[in-house]
């Protein structure tokens, strides 16, 4: 299976770019680009997706290796938490004279 | 799963640095490549400026480091729409942009003297009054071609603007200090391409051995020490001084690539006396047509 966004007709395998744009701050889905070596990808990655002094770390990452979910598949997926409210912490009321909550 | 969007233009110019971009901050927001106000954009603030006004000795040098930056900017210009994938095309254009920012420091510089500003410079001379190498006139040629000229221009840039830092004029050594981080990325892209094509198919090997043998005769004009030198004892960084680090620089990529140091012929050079190759002339033509064909418009 091809990755999504990666077309037989390109020359240089697709790579997904994750960039960090600041300390403490987790890297993030930036978009995806064209290169033909991890080395090379990260040059790209820089050129293009940091000329505005958007990151300080940089990962990249090739499309290839990652696994998605089924898009077909969102029902069994992702929708039992539908009607699951008392998995969120604000579902429960307070006690009374409970410290520190 | 929130998957937080950011596109390539995320910020514009004017904005301050992106910062803790939090989760859907940006999203809806609709702002993708939209509006950007050129108007808006202070271009002074990328100058590196100094306190005082170079001395007319001071005011060549740096014409002839400008002059080499804007005409291998313009060069690779050229490549943008044009280089073999989009992200290349972008690299180079990034290149190019570096370069001019360098070009529009030393000869705002160059031009004080004189009170005549970068553009003045850059549009309303003619051929023998510019004062590039040849180096940076030579023709894009093939991708081969372009990426040996800038891998010897990058690595001889590099090593310059590495000792210029030191300069006695405090304005030169504050544009050489900001020049020098960025042509170290050119040089390491240069060098990647290097290996590459060097190390890639027989074709692109053969490419890169000629666009190496096609470049290097002008390598030697780089180290050349002109009258000009004598007078700036401290100022300007002797060209002959720089050989031995430009080579040592190349050899181990050139080793890792397999390729020997190409002999040939050597160019007799002239640039910096305003004897220019055949290739300075139409690029000037096409650089400055339109800024004399409407003398003081904006845009």
């Amino acid at each position: 299976m091809s990755a999504p966004g990666a077309s037989e007709k390109e020359v240089w395998p697709l790579w997904e770019v994750f960039v960090r744009s600041s300390r403490g701050i987790s890297h993030t889905h930036v978009g995806s680009l064209h290169a033909p070596d991890a080395t090379l990808a990260v040059r790209n990655a820089r050129d293009l997706y940091t000329r505005r002094n958007e990151g300080v770390s940089i990962w990249v990452v090739p499309a290839e290796a990652i696994t998605t979910s089924d898009p077909d598949a969102k029902g069994a997926f992702f929708e039992s938490p539908a009607g699951k409210n008392y998995r969120h912490a604000s579902y429960y009321s307070k006690s009374e004279g409970v410290k520190h909550l | 799963m929130s998957t937080p969007s950011r596109t390539d233009a995320g910020t514009n110019a004017t904005s301050a640095p992106d910062r803790g971009h939090d989760h859907g901050e940006n999203e809806g927001h609709g702002e993708g490549h939209g509006h950007v106000e050129v108007d808006g954009v202070e271009l002074s603030a990328e100058l590196v400026e100094g306190p005082s006004v170079a001395s007319h000795d001071v005011a060549e040098y740096a014409l002839w480091l400008g002059d080499d930056s804007l005409v291998l900017a313009q060069q690779l210009g050229w490549w943008i729409s044009r280089a073999p994938e989009l992200e290349e095309d972008i690299a180079l254009g990034n290149i190019a942009l570096d370069l001019i920012g360098h070009a529009r420091s030393l000869l705002h510089y160059s031009g004080a003297e004189s009170n005549r500003t970068e553009d003045d410079l850059a549009y309303w001379r003619t051929e023998p009054s510019w004062r590039s190498a040849h180096l940076f006139e030579q023709p894009n040629g093939d991708f081969a071609h372009t990426i040996a000229r800038q891998f010897i221009a990058a690595n001889y840039l590099f090593e310059l603007y590495s000792r210029l830092a030191g300069s006695a004029d405090a304005t030169l050594a504050a544009i050489a200090a900001k020049a020098v981080k960025e042509v170290d990325y050119h040089r390491d892209h240069a060098a990647q391409w290097v290996l590459r094509l060097a190390l890639g198919t027989e074709e692109s090997r053969a490419r890169m051995i000629t666009g190496l043998s096609d470049l290097w005769p002008f390598l030697d004009e780089l180290f050349v020490d002109e009258p000009l030198i004598d007078r700036l004892e401290g100022v300007a960084v002797r060209p002959s001084t720089l050989r031995g680090p430009v080579e040592d620089a190349m050899a181990p990529v050139l080793r890792e690539a397999e390729l020997d140091e190409p002999r040939g012929f050597i160019s007799s050079g002239g640039g910096r006396r305003g004897d220019h190759s055949e290739n300075l002339g139409p690029l000037l033509a096409e650089m400055q047509v339109l800024a004399r064909a409407h003398p003081g418009a904006s845009w």
